[in-house]
């Protein structure tokens, strides 16, 4: 139960004027309940690397298992990927197209041929998993609810597949503050209860520090850096040379200790960086 | 599959067909429309084949690319082929069951083939030597004249524009949502037709509902920004005509007196 990709190539629009390769000779694993993060800048890669991973694109070259099944020769029945890799995309409320929110997360489990019975359970439990209340919402029209709502409907009509790898493109884009923070508490808490391989692509190094516990930075098609988000962000002076950056808290510790206020440095999150200042405080209060 | 159309995109190379009015190349198009239509004889459509492929390589577009655009249309092509060979009266040359092929129907249905060829890969040229902007303002012009008898020559223009601007946009959101459903276990490619047209519903409705979104985000961003038609409108660019302009122009006329010429004496 595992993703592994081997020297993978994508070249869009071969031998044509707007040529352009996509992906350069990525290879990398990522093992079964893993939860990882993938970053870099726009055109850097990433959606074409997902899009891979349930054979929507076919790669150029190169090889990529899931489940030491190599998705990329052509005996390969793509229904059976789909249902173990969900993939939901960019802006994934802009696919709902039923009249009901229990027809539109019924759309994905209909399609793998399961029975009636089957598709309210998974409906119900995959509503339940983004915390939208079966009863009231499951006869409204999705059109009807509002924007973080409506990617939970999105979202969940993935998770109605119950696929081994879930693989999130940008997941919290466009959303406020609020609206991020409880899909990307509800990504983590799926994360745990039901164990699955997850792969999160976004631009904010802090929702990434805060979730993974593996980060893979691409760079023009290439992976440039993968690691745990400590060791990736000690490597602030490559990811900026990429238009990439590090937490903002880890900002703040670096800009502290240039001050010569000795502090902890692979800090990731706002809560870890108060003990260590409060730890700090005190040691100095005492002295 | 999507990529393959290429009618309604620009190619920018700098040659001198893309500099030329655009007025000019519009006229140049309805006259080669006009001359495709007056064509009687396969001599004549040698003459027409010169012409395309003179024009394609003074453009620089790849030749390739442009016989790309004619993909997805080679079913309508094959139909009218067939029809035509089946449908035509004249001398049999072989027969099954009801259908007979007569010599008459395969060459009016290699006529019919090749004009619609002709006709997609003449035209596509000119959408894919001017850009939008420049083509919309040669009509505009055009239709100018028209403005007193209530032809509305701008609001006809821009809505062109606009049309023409949206094309590779839809096209991006057609496959993105073809994507994201297909990633639900959507099938788009097998069962029967009923099946088929079926399986397009979620890919249509969310299209249209972005379609519409679409176009309210953009009346709004055209009020905002003032705009209100075409009256007392002023652009920064003036349409001129150059003496390359009118020797196109000479040489099209030519052809097309040619053509007609043809199709009276022979």
């Amino acid at each position: 139960m595992s993703i592994k990709i081997e020297n993978l190539t994508h070249v869009y629009n071969p031998n044509s004027p707007f040529q352009t390769i996509a992906l350069d000779d990525i290879s990398f694993e990522i093992k079964d309940g893993e939860f990882v993060g993938l970053i870099g800048h726009t055109g850097s890669g990433k959606s074409t690397l997902i899009q891979h991973l349930n054979g929507l694109l076919k790669p150029t070259s190169g090889k990529i298992f899931i489940n030491d099944v190599n998705i990329a020769a052509k005996e390969v029945k793509l229904g059976d990927i789909r249902k173990n890799v969900g993939l939901v995309f960019q802006y994934p409320e802009h696919q709902l197209f039923e009249e009901t929110v229990y027809k539109d997360i019924a759309f994905g489990p209909a399609n793998l041929g399961l029975s009636g019975e089957d598709i309210v359970t998974r409906v119900r439990e995959s509503m339940d998993l983004v915390k939208l209340p079966f009863e009231l919402l499951k006869d409204r029209s999705p059109f009807e609810l509002s924007g973080g709502q409506r990617r939970r409907v999105a979202i969940a009509g993935v998770l109605a597949m119950k696929p081994d790898f879930l693989v999130l493109d940008e997941p919290t884009a466009g959303l406020d503050p609020k609206g991020r923070d409880e899909i990307l508490e509800q990504i983590k808490n799926l994360h745990q209860q039901v164990k699955n391989t997850v792969i999160l692509v976004s631009h904010s190094m802090e929702d990434i520090a805060k979730l993974v516990d593996r980060i893979i930075v691409m760079h023009r098609g290439k992976v440039s850096l993968m690691g745990s988000p400590r060791e990736v962000f000690k490597e602030v002076e490559v990811l900026e040379s990429i238009g990439l950056g590090i937490p903002q808290i880890t900002y703040l510790m670096k800009k502290l200790k240039e001050n010569n206020i000795n502090l902890k440095q692979d800090i990731l999150t706002i809560e870890e960086a108060k003990e260590e200042i409060i730890k700090w405080i005190r040691g100095n209060s005492n002295a | 599959m999507l990529k393959d159309i290429t009618i309604g995109q620009y190619y920018p190379t700098g040659s001198f067909i893309h500099e030329l009015d655009p007025r000019t190349k519009i006229l140049i198009t309805f006259a080669y429309i006009v001359g495709l239509f007056i064509v009687s004889n396969f001599a004549a459509y040698g003459l027409v084949a010169i012409f395309v492929l003179g024009c394609i390589l003074v453009s620089k577009i790849p030749l390739k690319y442009m016989l790309k655009g004619l993909k997805p249309l080679r079913v309508i092509i094959i139909i009218t082929f067939v029809i035509n060979i089946f449908m035509t009266a004249g001398t049999i040359i072989y027969s099954l069951g009801p259908l007979s092929i007569t010599m008459e129907g395969l060459y009016q249905g290699t006529f019919m083939a090749l004009r619609l060829m002709f006709l997609v890969v003449g035209t596509s040229l000119l959408t894919l030597t001017t850009s939008p902007i420049a083509l919309t303002d040669g009509i505009e012009n055009l239709l100018n004249p028209l403005k007193p008898i209530g032809i509305p020559a701008h609001e006809l223009a821009m809505m062109m524009t606009i049309a023409l601007r949206f094309i590779p946009t839809l096209l991006e959101e057609t496959d993105k949502i073809m994507k994201a459903q297909m990633a639900r276990g959507a099938d788009f490619e097998s069962g029967n037709i009923i099946n088929r047209a079926k399986s397009l519903v979620p890919l249509l409705v969310p299209l249209f509902i972005s379609a519409f979104r679409r176009a309210d985000e953009l009346a709004m961003a055209m009020e905002a920004r003032c705009y209100r038609g075409g009256d007392n409108r002023t652009r920064m660019k003036q349409l001129k005509m150059e003496k390359k302009d009118f020797t196109s122009m000479l040489t099209v006329g030519v052809l097309l007196a040619i053509l007609i010429y043809i199709r009276i004496s022979f």
